[in-house]
This record gives structure tokens, sequence and C-alpha cells, in this order.
């Protein structure tokens, strides 16, 4: 499941929830992404999205994940509009029956969402404001995986 | 057709979204580019770096020698940013 909003997430909550009532799951990885300040440079960090075309690519991505890994379940959350610093930005979860599966596809998840999801960050600070520049670290982090050679589509 | 701009494509051109007749040779998203950047300066400001920017037709990521023909919606921004 995907989900983009400007609410804030409930990790304990969420989880709770994709294993309510199952005992197929053996192992439950999580990724939370927050606003980090180190340098006391952001007073606020604002987040914009693509609405229609951002959700798409999320459930492809997560469809994606589930090609390559035997996932009982996954979710994705991503926040939009004006967060703070320590505020959660993104949640991305991923349930197997075993661990290897759920730690690869969070990773996966992550890696794919960064470089591919129609997000947008703008930094606010004492300094004023300004767009986030992409990584070439992030774009090489997605390369690390090999294409699905017999991906659906 | 429908032009969406986000992020800082949006705030250089100064609208987030128009609908615009585009003329008939006007083929691809590179194309289109380089009809935009006529259109004013703000335009020629925000598509000056035109290699960096994406674009979408019709919610799917296009390369800029994609053709538009019977798009409904284009869209342009920057690389993407979140996580």
């Amino acid at each position: 499941m995907i989900r983009v909003q400007h609410e804030d997430f409930d990790i304990g909550a969420e989880i709770a929830a994709l294993k309510a009532g199952r005992t197929d799951i053996g192992a439950i990885v999580s990724f939370t992404g927050t606003v980090r300040d180190a340098a006391d440079t952001i007073t606020e960090m604002t987040l914009e999205h693509y609405p229609g075309m951002t959700e798409k690519e999320l459930e492809r991505i997560e469809k994606e994940a589930h090609a390559r890994w035997p996932l009982q379940a996954s979710l994705i959350v991503h926040r939009t509009g004006t967060l703070r610093p320590g505020d959660n930005i993104v949640l991305v979860v991923s349930a197997s029956a075993h661990r290897d599966a759920a730690f690869d596809a969070a990773r996966f998840l992550m890696d794919y969402l960064k470089t591919s999801a129609s997000f947008w960050k703008r930094e606010t600070g004492p300094q004023g404001s300004k767009w986030v520049e992409a990584k070439a670290s992030d774009e090489a982090a997605r390369r690390h995986w090999s294409p699905l050679k017999d991906a659906a589509e | 057709m429908r032009l969406l701009y986000f992020a800082w494509v949006r705030e250089k051109t100064g609208i987030a979204a128009e609908d615009v007749d585009v003329p008939g040779d006007v083929a691809t998203v590179a194309e289109l580019i380089a009809w935009l950047k006529t259109r004013g300066p703000e335009f020629a400001n925000a598509f000056d770096r035109a290699e960096v920017i994406r674009a979408a037709i019709d919610q799917n990521q296009a390369r800029h020698d994609a053709e538009i023909g019977g798009a409904r919606e284009i869209a342009f921004f920057p690389p993407v940013t979140g996580g």
C-alpha cells in the first residue's frame, strides 16, 4: 500500500495494522526518514509533489519490489507540505517470511523512491530558502540494483 | 494542451499550470521547450539549463526526444529529491 499525505504517521500503528490477523509474516523491516538539521541551518522543509503521478510511481516501485522478493506486505507513506527538523518525512515497511527479503526490499524501495518518485524538497533557514539538489550518490545507490529482466509490462 | 511546472521550474515561470495552444510543428519535448523559451524572459530563464529539466507526458516520465503528439498533460520539473 502507498500513501501521500501531509499528516504525520505512527510507525507502531502502521506496523500493527500491516500484520494484524496474519501469521505468515516472520520478518518486518521499517525505514523512517526524518528532517535533519545537523548544523542549525534549517528551520523548515517543504515537500512538493505531482498529485496523481507521484502515487502511480510509488505503486510501480512497490510492485517491482514484490516482483523481486517474496513479500507478504509492504507500505510506503510519504509526507508533503511544510515540515520541521525532527519531523518524519517517509516510512517504508516491508514484511516477509524471512529477514533477507524484508531487509533487501526496504532498501530497494528507498533507493528507488529517492531517484524515481516525484517529490521536491525546499529547505528554509536563517540564510534564506533553496531547493535541494539531487545527489549523484542516490543515483549510484539505485544503480546498485540490476534491472529486473522479466519484469511485468 | 495542459502544461504543469513543479519546484524551481514553477517558481521561475511564475505559474503552476496553464492551458496552451502549441504550434503544430512542435513535435517533441525538446521542441516544446525551445518554443516555451520564446514566450518571455521568465520562460527563457526557467528553461535556460534545459538539459537538467525532466519532463513527463501524461504522468509518465519522458525523454526530451519523446514525441508529444496526442498528449493531454505535459509536466516539467527538476530531478527529484524526495525520501
